[in-house]
């Protein structure tokens, strides 16, 4: 349901700049299914792929062989993200918070001894200041949605709306939270993340369990539509396909 | 000019303890056959630089070859954790790791300007990430034009950087095509350079997108078919991703660790 709805969020035309797993096969099923234009752009410097099966990695030889252009990693964030040319941004994280600001780095207050150490940064920062809008696809949980992160690795609103032109932040941030139980909105006045939409199935409750804070409801409240025959097939072949 | 050599040789002449070492290639054409090799030279206080440290450097670093890394994303792509990386970090084991972390545009940068013969990067990063807290080599500069504020990260220089591409010539002229990653920067950057190659050819014949490292550029050539296994060469191998998921069972405890490095590190002497 989760790559379901990460994928009816993107539409034609639009270039996403991807990671590997959840956003990818997001993006990859919208493209075989409403949005056959969509532009993929992967950090390791591939423009406008169009893989036959899912990648199994950021550097998946087919992501080069199918795409318009290959170039450097240098030339990926300088000329490309960096000067605002990519649509959406689609990050993932261990830890969100209720301002959308992401943690990938560490675990624990403490840096130079964390609790757990996690891969880091990766293209994320730069992703979440200068994509036009941020999606996140994120499981959740307790554990990962916490009132504060441990560490903003990626920045997302701060400690509320205003925060981002105050740091002079070209894009919008996340405007867009997709998890496997509904889905997140930041609030207009306050930029505090709100859950505007459930899955079929899932309750309110739910979603409150597996929230670490006090969870605003948006009152005009969403159901997921269920998955389309059509997705379900484009996601079962692109699964299948090796 | 480039000197055509052995692996085993290339590695005991130019990577020296304390060096300053970056192995590079994104997914694409990592030299897993080098590492391996400076791991068996038993090379220590290595400063490692790389943008992706994954397997290859979760084997220096157990292997207790780092005593500093400079990276922007530890993980093992598509599968999950660094098990010898964070026992590291969390647990100094075999031996502390002092960490440098940036991010991804930030990396790339600093071998921009090694590359280009300049003091530092300037780019429009970090901005509201608890990133330059923690790591002193992230500045803010103010743009003497627009007076905007900007970060800056310094030049990238290491002593020796060492890529895998798909061949050589007999004159060590180096060519390589698809995900080229950040290797052309990484080997111009560094005071001396290693490539090893899928093959060496009497002629290199041109391929579309191709990046051409003259000899002139770069300081040893050594031919390891192979070098790049679990990641691969385009037009030669294919990623082995099987061994990635395997990896993890390796990797995860300081034993099964143990016991692959005698195993499949020491024991084999690669060919002078």
């Amino acid at each position: 349901m989760m790559s379901v709805a990460a994928a009816r969020a993107l539409s034609g035309g639009q270039r996403v700049f991807v990671g590997i797993g959840l956003p990818s096969t997001a993006a990859n099923l919208a493209r075989r299914t409403h949005a056959g234009d969509l532009v993929l752009v992967y950090e390791s410097g591939t423009l406008g792929s169009k893989p036959t099966r899912l990648p199994a990695s950021i550097g998946d030889g087919i992501l080069a062989d199918t795409a318009d252009a290959v170039i450097s990693v240098p030339e990926v964030f300088n000329y490309w993200l960096q000067p605002g040319r990519i649509d959406i941004g689609f990050l993932g994280a261990a830890q969100l918070d209720r301002f959308g600001n992401i943690n990938t780095t560490v675990i624990g207050p403490d840096y130079a001894s964390p609790k757990v150490r996690l891969p880091g940064a990766g293209g994320a920062p730069e992703i979440a200041a200068n994509c036009r809008e941020v999606y996140v696809v994120v499981r959740q949980s307790r554990r990962s949605f916490v009132e504060q992160v441990d560490f903003i690795t990626s920045f997302g609103h701060g400690r509320g709306k205003g925060d981002r032109e105050k740091l002079g932040l070209p894009g919008a941030g996340p405007t867009l939270v997709i998890t496997d139980l509904g889905v997140l909105r930041p609030d207009p006045e306050t930029a505090e993340l709100v859950l505007t939409q459930i899955h079929e199935g899932v309750t309110v409750e739910q979603v409150r369990a597996a929230t670490g804070w006090d969870l605003t409801v948006a009152p005009e409240l969403t159901t997921t539509p269920p998955p389309t025959e059509a997705e379900l097939t484009a996601l079962r072949e692109l699964k299948a396909a090796r | 000019m480039a000197e055509t050599t052995s692996l085993r040789d290339a590695v005991a002449q130019l990577v020296h303890d304390g060096d300053t070492v970056a192995l590079e290639g994104f997914t694409h054409l990592i030299p897993h056959a080098a590492g391996q090799e400076i791991i068996r030279q038993r090379r220590r206080d290595l400063t490692l630089v790389r943008m992706t440290p994954d397997i290859v450097y979760d084997q220096l670093i157990g292997a207790g070859c780092a005593k500093k890394l400079i990276f922007s994303w530890g993980g093992n792509p598509g599968v999950g954790s660094l098990h010898r990386f964070r026992d590291a970090v969390q647990n100094a084991w075999p031996a502390p790791l002092e960490i440098e972390e940036h991010s991804h545009a930030g990396m790339a940068n600093r071998y921009v300007a090694g590359a280009s013969g300049l003091p530092f990067a300037v780019l429009r990063g970090y901005r509201g990430t608890d990133l330059p807290r923690h790591t002193d080599t992230i500045k803010t500069i103010t743009c003497p034009f627009t007076g905007e504020e900007l970060a800056a990260v310094p030049a990238l220089n290491p002593d020796v950087s060492i890529i895998h591409a798909q061949r050589a010539d007999r004159a060590g002229n180096v060519q390589m095509w698809g995900l080229v990653g950040v290797q052309k920067e990484a080997v111009l950057a560094a005071r001396r350079s290693l490539v090893t190659v899928e093959e060496i050819v009497d002629e290199l014949t041109p391929v579309p997108g191709q990046v051409i490292l003259p000899a002139w550029a770069v300081t040893a050539v050594a031919e390891v078919p192979g070098g790049a296994h679990p990641s691969y060469a385009a037009g030669y191998s294919e990623r082995d991703n099987d061994y990635y998921a395997y990896w993890d069972s390796i990797g995860r405890e300081r034993d099964s660790f143990q016991r692959w490095l005698d195993e499949k590190v020491f024991s084999q002497e690669v060919a002078k």
